[in-house]
């Protein structure tokens, strides 16, 4: 099923969290591996722990339990080589979109023309070829998302971690941006942990869907996508895909009801 | 990582400076703005009202002032119209003295702001961003506050002497508190995702405080240098009242012993103009550095 070694490697991870003194377990015995180039989305009802195990990858947060390896070794907090997206975008809104793009080029010392070039190269991947020079605060979300797309690859990470990266966003610009991002992934052939609570959506860019269950978060279920890698989202076997899978999160979704 | 994350509101500063703010920081039609926001008027017409208020003002001052000369309602020398203050002024201009006084004051407010500024920043960063640094700092600093900084002025003349030391370490310690207690805030309320974006873009410690940590905290710490400045100014007046040669507030309490109140009331006018100037000056400051908030 995975193709070549694996490039993330989620062993055996659980997080319990502290609530009144107890221990309240949110992700219990996490085994996941994620192929390199493969795209990757976590599905699940919301409070089962997807976005911990994002940010646990990141290295945000700690584990209670297990190890994440990148590339066989065991990941110590944060880095410059698992880039992240958040669902609030997250700018630094005191730098121009140039600046932004180019902050950790700018970290590591590249030079200016070379930042000014990759800079250039991203913004105009994300179409976003004629805002380098303006801030933040004028730009829509989808146009930030955009941004941040672009700072986080322009930062050259084999790994890109997305946290619900259009979950804010209103339906046209979310489909939009996972058409560019489905195009963008063509082309750059990252290794992408995406989260996300909306099927369609993790079955029109995965290549691979992990269902997890309602809280304390386990893995459900593993769909690999076989789908062209350009899709249609109303050819019927995509539908299908759409439907399975809506089967399985909504037993999850109705135990948080229940 | 930032320590703790949930943002506190900042309590008010003590009495002393919430006059000083009053009377420097926000002016009024500030603060009017904040309340009605309704459509701006053209640049224009805003300023006319604006030179029309003051001009009404000096009218109704010359008015007031003509009368009690005419109707001998008291003493004239109380109550100088604006001319013979505006006189006063220049007349210590004419003779070089006036400049003393300014430079005097100007010399003290920098020497002292500039202190209390890097020591509220030096103590006020680390302590914002380290847990263990500020429970080993605000302590002190929650005991010491509320005494009103006036009341400890007699202390530093008693330690320090009747000197430059005294009033430039007065300035200090009044101007501490703010502007410290708006540095810790600054740099607690940072969205801790900004941080972790920055990580995972590889920023290390140092990047950290440099490339974000600053630029995040700038704004509120810009308004607690505001306040700062305001104090300084606030403050100083008081400390040129004791034991000074040179100084406005000597020149005010000067005026006062040998009854010269067109002096008084121009040293004043003076103050109040330093005053202004300084939080324009700062404003200035503040539109460049966070051009930003409003591009375009």
């Amino acid at each position: 099923m995975i193709p070549g070694p694996a490039k993330i490697h989620i062993q055996r991870v659980s997080k319990a969290f502290a609530v009144d003194g107890r221990q309240a377990p949110a992700l219990v015995d996490i085994e996941l591996e994620v192929a390199e180039r493969e795209f990757l989305c976590i599905l699940g009802p919301s409070g089962c722990g997807k976005s911990t195990l994002l940010n646990i990858v990141a290295g945000f947060v700690q584990p209670t339990g297990g190890t994440v390896l990148v590339d066989g070794q065991p990941i110590a907090g944060p880095g410059a080589d698992r880039g992240v997206v958040f669902q609030e975008y997250v700018l630094f809104p005191w730098l121009t979109v140039a600046g932004n793009v180019e902050f950790g080029l700018a970290l590591k010392g590249v030079p200016s023309a070379e930042r000014r070039r990759t800079v250039t190269r991203y913004l105009d991947l994300v179409g976003l070829g004629g805002h380098a020079a303006k801030f933040p605060v004028q730009l829509s979300g989808g146009m930030k998302q955009r941004v941040a797309i672009a700072r986080a690859l322009a930062n050259s990470p084999a790994i890109i971690l997305m946290d619900e990266p259009f979950g804010a966003l209103d339906a046209q610009t979310r489909e939009v941006l996972q058409d560019e991002l489905s195009r963008i992934q063509r082309v750059e052939h990252k290794t992408i942990v995406f989260v996300t609570h909306s099927i369609r959506e993790a079955v029109y860019l995965a290549d691979r869907v992990v269902v997890m269950t309602s809280a304390p978060g386990r893995i459900k279920q593993v769909f690999p996508i076989k789908l062209p890698e350009i899709r249609d989202r109303f050819a019927p076997d995509f539908t299908q895909y759409e439907s399975e899978i809506t089967r399985v999160v909504k037993e999850e979704v109705a135990k948080v009801h229940e | 990582m930032l320590a703790e994350t949930q943002p506190r509101r900042l309590e008010s500063a003590p009495g002393v400076a919430n006059l000083a703010v009053g009377s420097f920081v926000s002016s009024v039609p500030e603060l009017m703005e904040w309340g009605l926001r309704g459509s701006a008027l053209p640049r224009r017409r805003a300023l006319t009202l604006r030179l029309g208020s003051v001009l009404v003002f000096l009218g109704l001052w010359c008015l007031v002032s003509g009368l009690v000369v005419l109707l001998e309602l008291f003493n004239p020398i109380f109550l100088p119209g604006p001319w013979m203050v505006i006189g006063a002024v220049i007349e210590l201009g004419a003779k070089g003295q006036l400049w003393v006084h300014i430079a005097s004051t100007l010399e003290r407010v920098a020497v002292g702001f500039g202190t209390g500024a890097v020591l509220a920043l030096g103590l006020g960063l680390p302590a914002g961003y380290f847990r263990a640094v500020r429970n080993l700092v605000e302590p002190v600093v929650e005991l010491l506050r509320p005494i009103p900084p006036l009341a400890v002025l007699p202390l530093f003349i008693v330690w320090v002497g009747i000197g430059e030391g005294s009033k430039i370490g007065f300035i200090t310690y009044a101007t501490f508190f703010p502007m410290f207690l708006t540095t810790v805030h600054a740099v607690r309320q940072i969205d801790p995702l900004l941080l972790r974006a920055a990580q995972s873009l590889g920023a290390r410690p140092t990047q950290l405080f440099r490339r974000v940590i600053l630029p995040a905290a700038l704004p509120e710490i810009l308004t607690g240098v505001r306040l700062g400045v305001a104090l300084s100014f606030f403050v100083i007046v008081i400390s040129e009242f004791i034991g000074a040669e040179h100084g406005l507030g000597f020149l005010i309490n000067d005026g006062r012993n040998f009854f010269l109140v067109p002096q008084m009331l121009g040293a004043a006018i003076v103050l109040g103009l330093l005053g202004w100037s300084g939080n324009e000056a700062l404003r200035l400051l503040e539109r460049r550095l966070l051009r930003w908030q409003h591009p375009g």
